[in-house]
């Protein structure tokens, strides 16, 4: 994910403080990892040399958490860019469990057993993002189908992944 | 008794369909006010482990406990009074009797219960709004939309105040935001009022809302192993 | 930037468009895997019943013509000028019993040389004393059944009958060769068997008009059950026809499609019907209905009614096929029909129902003179009404079932079923329907006609049940004769009436060409009391019965015997002189005159009574007598001992029945033809109505297992069941009482008839309820099986 223009789309509805700026990154987008000041600090920095963001102006004291940030037209344009700029899709294939998978059979494990396994774990992952998101406003609903929706699709490929368990095998061992 | 507790317990089921069995020597229990999703892939037994655990079928062998009821002991009558009283179903698709308007579809197993048509059509009103749908209540089936028609079929299965609910694929033919409706009302309401939630689905989306899984392989029921 | 155009093979059009879709629809009705075939199946069967009812209805004629042919051939008639004797002539006799109300035709033959005819059905006669039978006698005389038969029938059988001497394979018949000569009194003298037709009797206009109207009532509900039978698994084809328009098919080309569908439907009905109609056939000979059986030869199709068939129904399946769909719009993502859309209207609807009875008023009573025209309009007002019924009773349907109120669920399920589809249900009783209007209006006018072709006889069967007539032989034999009849196993009681002729004594008078005579009856008191009111009666009384009969007989009578004068006994019945010595008797000097009174057979005769004590009847010329015969009802098969007894006295001696009524045979075959036609419509029918319950039931089949997942009764379902056949019926029955009684109206109207028979209406709508019952309790086996679990897995 860009930091940078995540926060350029956050300063897009207005002026904020750097310290509003790692809250409400934190709140909307960083619910696993929150955002260090000195992230904040540096990205701001960069966005201000390449002339996207300016300095609306300065509280008493120092560090960037006393600056206030606006977005320039350039900002604005580079959000726009971004947001239509699609992602490039990344395929798992070097997925952990992938590897876990090629290495249960290769090893004459039980994979059967760890997909069940693996199914378990995601669906109690799963439970939680389902209750938080019951509970949570709207941005915790798109934050939790987002990640229900990929740890289906993980578990989607394990489920398919088993019924192809005997010509997964024969490749392994052939 | 059923053992330590549990609402619904089925042991030792065999159900065969011509050479193949559906399922063989399932196990199953379930405790009130408990969701359980059972999981499995296509043609594992799922459905037919819910037809039995619902005395819609008999198994050809083991034994389906209720309570104090033994259901594979009792007669087609007395199972379908069962049914009619403690159980209700949501299925995926083709349920609702497309000559009735939604509201009598809500109240027609309250009106098989012996019910009075004023007092299960008024009774059916509470439980469509409960549902947010009483806006179609006097429309057929065949005129509402699909999520609508399915949170309808909910109503139903709730407004009898069944002890245990059977779903069989219920958002089988819904998109995402439906079936996270009909969801949410279906697992909120079955918890209030503390009814077993049987809930066979293939998504696993859908399995999330429940409490516990299952899965069901080859006839069998393997229980989730859980990692801590 | 233009588009280069698109070089496509120009598509088909005209008839091959037509040819191109019909065809279509031929292979997917063939090839449309299990649901296609199960859907054409249906058709077809339905189909093939009506041809076969068809095909049956147009075999009567020859039917009819080839029994008649074949009852002619060997009639015994020879006009006025009866031939001589010859190598060449045979003497025969009729010779008909009765054995359990069942006909036996016989005739007595006398073969006057070797080249004498032979009757129709032998190759050469039996030997003199023996006789030739129909298999059908030879099987009863062989069983237990016709023991009886066989003491009335003693002789040897020496061989038998073929089937043209034979109206029918189960006829019983027999030859019998005299081995005595007959007299040519009793029997004709024959060079050859067989009568020309006495010509066409012309049949009365309104014998004429039943016919017409029975074809007309018949026929409509196999027409509306062949149209019921095209539709039979509509609601499937529709719903492939709409996958067809999600490839790119418009909207004539699925309508196309469809008709091809249905014509290959209606052709395998026709081939099936036909099949069956050949099966069937063969079969003809082992059923007897109402008195008639055939040879498989005599039923066959008049060949142009058999071609109209042929053509007709595949053509009705197209113009049906192409008429239901014009409501319904076959969209590529599901079907809609116009229902909801069009409310049915009345004001097309109405005419033809209302049109029907109108024109038979205004066409007024049938001119008897006028042969045969007359008939037509009522045939058509006929056809009318009932068309008027089909078009009518879904409009009801919907007009009524809509303001049907709320009840259980079971009657809440049915309704509000039939609120959504009531077209349908308007179909499956339609032809029910229209067979009860129709059968309706004939039974209002059969039972009206009944007293013009069903006569009284006058006869009384309280007093005697049976009659045997002895033929003229002495007065001796005769009393023998009468004693054996009255001692036979059966009889309760029999009265002796020996009856002779008698003239006026004396030379002829002026102007007299011969002398006058008068009939004189010999009885006891019991038996003269049967047919005159003797009043106080004793041996040796004697009375003149004079009144109750023409004046001009009493005068007669008065100037034959007076009291105390003479009378001759063997007088010449020609010429009135005596044969012989004259043989004189003198009316007793008291004798009263008496009022003479019907006797059991219904027949009154005036003359002279006298009781054996007046009269010694050895003294008759060439008496005769008849035994009135009171049968015991505690001995079984009485009446067929009765009849030994007199078949024992010789040829000429005959027992018969005595009854109060007989029909005219014309209409009675008519009216037999009617309930045999009545019969098989409504079976017809519903068994159509069973295979729409049951194809409806199909249809729900994931409905009905989620039902029972929820715990509904089976009877619950039963009862929706019930409800949803039973409310189109009973709605249905209404309308047809309603338009049966009004072109019965009509129709009495044209045979210039006023009086209904109210006790000829409610068998009708009560066979037709049963019959509905009957369906349901037949459909009940598969709703049980839908209702099983299966329904709802989700493959």
């Amino acid at each position: 994910m860009s930091i940078g223009h995540t926060l350029l789309g956050l300063l897009e509805s207005g002026p904020r403080h750097g310290y509003d700026l790692k809250r409400a990154f934190d709140e909307h987008f960083g619910h696993d990892r929150p955002l260090h000041y000195g992230q904040v600090y540096s990205t701001m920095s960069r966005l201000l040399k390449n002339g996207l963001v300016e300095v609306d102006g300065v509280e008493a004291g120092a560090g960037p958490e006393r600056k206030r940030y606006a977005i320039t037209d350039a900002g604005v344009t580079d959000v726009g860019q971004w947001l239509s700029r699609p992602e490039k899709p990344e395929p798992y294939l070097q997925s952990t469990l992938y590897t876990k998978v090629v290495l249960a059979l290769m090893t004459g494990r039980d994979a059967a057993e760890l997909l069940d396994t693996q199914r378990a774990e995601h669906l109690r992952l799963m439970r939680g993002l389902t209750e938080r998101k019951r509970q949570g406003d709207l941005a915790d609903q798109l934050i939790c189908d987002h990640a229900l929706f990929h740890l289906e699709a993980d578990l989607r490929w394990l489920e398919l992944t088993a019924a192809r368990l005997d010509g997964l095998a024969q490749t392994v061992h052939g | 008794m059923t053992p330590s507790g549990s609402l619904l317990h089925a042991g030792g089921l065999y159900k065969a369909y011509g050479a193949t069995p559906a399922l063989d020597g399932a196990e199953f229990s379930i405790h009130p006010g408990e969701v359980v999703a059972v999981l499995g892939p296509s043609g594992s037994g799922k459905s037919t482990l819910l037809h039995c655990l619902a005395g819609i079928i008999q198994p050809d062998r083991g034994t389906v406990r209720y309570g104090d009821h033994d259901l594979t002991a009792m007669t087609d009558a007395e199972r379908s009074a069962l049914r009619r009283g403690d159980f209700g179903f949501v299925f995926q698709f083709g349920q609702l009797v497309p000559e009735l308007t939604c509201l009598e579809n809500v109240a027609l197993p309250m009106r098989l219960a012996g019910t009075a048509r004023k007092a299960a059509e008024a009774h059916a009103r509470e439980w469509l709004e409960r549902l947010e749908v009483d806006p179609v209540a006097g429309r057929r089936p065949g005129e509402v939309s699909g999520g609508q028609g399915q949170r309808v079929a909910v109503a139903r299965a709730l407004a009898t105040r069944p002890r245990v609910i059977f779903a069989d694929e219920p958002t089988g033919a819904l998109d995402s935001l439906n079936g996270e409706r009909v969801m949410g009302l279906l697992t909120e309401a079955a918890r209030a009022t503390r009814a077993a939630v049987v809930l066979v689905t293939h998504e696993t989306r859908v399995a999330a809302y429940s409490d516990r899984e299952v899965v069901v392989r080859d006839g069998k029921v393997r229980e989730a192993v859980t990692t801590g | 930037m233009t588009r280069p155009p698109h070089h496509r093979p120009a598509p088909p059009h005209g008839p091959a468009v037509w040819l191109r879709d019909l065809g279509m629809g031929l292979r997917f009705a063939a090839a449309g895997g299990r649901e296609g075939w199960t859907r054409t199946l249906l058709t077809a069967v339905g189909v093939g019943l009506g041809v076969l009812l068809l095909l049956g209805a147009a075999s009567v004629p020859h039917l009819m013509e080839g029994r008649q042919e074949r009852a002619m051939a060997r009639q015994i008639l020879n006009g006025d000028d009866p031939p001589r004797a010859s190598e060449r002539t045979v003497i025969a006799m009729d010779a008909d019993t009765t054995y359990h109300d069942q006909r036996v035709f016989g005739l007595r033959l006398y073969p006057e040389g070797k080249r004498a005819p032979l009757p129709p059905g032998v190759t050469a006669y039996p030997r003199p004393g023996t006789m030739a039978v129909s298999p059908a006698l030879r099987d009863l005389l062989a069983s237990p059944d016709g023991a009886l038969l066989r003491e009335r029938l003693p002789y040897v059988i020496t061989g038998t009958i073929a089937d043209p001497g034979l109206v029918g394979p189960k006829e019983l018949a027999y030859y019998l060769t005299s081995d005595v000569p007959l007299k040519t009194e009793d029997g004709f003298r024959l060079t050859h068997f067989g009568a020309d037709a006495f010509g066409d009797q012309p049949m009365s206009p309104t014998l004429l008009m039943l016919i017409f109207i029975a074809c007309v009532v018949l026929l409509m509900p196999v027409a509306v059950f062949i149209a019921t039978a095209i539709r039979f698994g509509g609601d499937r084809r529709d719903r492939r026809l709409a996958a067809l328009r999600l490839v790119g098919a418009d909207v004539a080309t699925t309508r196309r499609i469809a008709a091809g569908e249905a014509l290959f439907g209606a052709l395998c009905g026709l081939a099936l019907g036909t099949a069956l109609f050949l099966l069937c056939r063969t079969y003809a000979g082992s059923v007897t209905l109402w008195d008639i059986n055939a040879f498989p030869s005599d039923v066959t199709p008049l060949p142009a009614l058999a071609a109209l068939i042929a053509v007709a129904v595949p053509v009705a399946a197209l113009a049906v096929t192409l008429f239901t769909l014009r409501g319904v719009a076959i969209e590529p993502l599901g079907v809609v029909r116009g229902r909801t859309a069009r409310r049915r209207r009345l004001w097309w609807r109405l005419p033809l129902l209302v049109g029907g009875p109108a024109i038979l008023l205004v066409s007024g009573p049938l001119d008897p003179r006028e042969r045969g025209v007359g008939a037509y309009p009522a045939a058509v007002g006929a056809a009318l009404t009932l068309c008027g019924v089909t078009a009518v009773l879904p409009w009801v349907i919907e007009a009524v079932v809509g303001r049907l109120g709320r009840g259980p669920v079971a009657w809440q399920l049915a309704v509000r079923r039939l609120q959504l589809s009531g077209g349908t249900a308007a179909r499956a009783v339609s032809g029910i329907c229209v067979a009860v209007a129709g059968a309706l209006a004939l039974q209002l006018l059969v039972s009206a006609l009944q007293s013009d072709f069903v006569t009284r006889t006058g006869q009384d069967s309280g007093r005697a049940q049976m009659t045997v007539s002895l033929p003229e032989s002495t007065g001796a034999a005769l009393r023998r004769a009468a004693d054996r009849v009255a001692t036979t196993e059966g009889v309760r009681t029999a009265h002796t009436l020996v009856g002779a002729t008698v003239a006026r004594s004396g030379p002829l008078r002026k102007g007299e060409k011969f002398a006058p005579g008068a009939s004189v009856i010999v009885g006891d008191c019991a038996a003269l009391r049967e047919v005159a009111q003797t009043g106080a009666c004793h041996d040796g009384d004697a009375f003149l019965a004079t009144r109750g009969g023409l004046a001009v007989d009493a005068a007669t009578i008065r100037e034959v015997a007076r009291p105390g004068g003479k009378v001759l006994l063997n007088a010449d019945g020609d010429t009135g002189k005596p044969l012989g010595t004259p043989r004189l008797w003198t009316v007793p000097p008291g004798t009263r005159e008496i009022a003479a009174r019907k006797d059991p057979t219904g027949q009154t005769s005036l003359g002279i009574l006298a009781t054996p004590g007046a009269l010694d009847l050895t003294r008759l010329q060439d008496p005769s007598a008849r035994v009135l015969i009171r049968t015991d009802p505690a001995v079984p098969d009485g009446e067929e001992h009765i009849r030994n007894a007199a078949a024992a006295l010789g040829p000429d001696a005959s027992a018969s029945t005595v009854r109060d009524t007989e029909s005219d045979a014309q209409f009675a075959s008519v009216h037999t033809g009617l309930l045999l036609g009545s019969t098989v419509t409504m079976a017809l029918v519903a068994a159509g109505l069973l295979v729409t319950t049951v194809e409806q039931l199909r249809e729900r089949r994931r409905l009905l297992s989620v039902l029972v997942a929820f715990g509904t009764r089976r009877s619950t379902l039963a009862w929706s069941v019930l409800w949803q056949t039973a409310v189109p019926i009973v709605l249905g029955l209404a309308l047809a009482v309603a338009a049966g009684l009004g072109l019965g109206a009509g129709l009495l109207r044209s045979a210039g008839k006023a009086a209904y028979d109210w006790s000829a209406i409610w068998p009708l709508p009560l066979a037709a309820g049963l019959l509905v019952l009957l369906v349901t309790v037949l459909s009940l086996p598969s709703l049980w099986r839908l209702m099983r679990p299966d329904g709802l897995r989700t493959e």
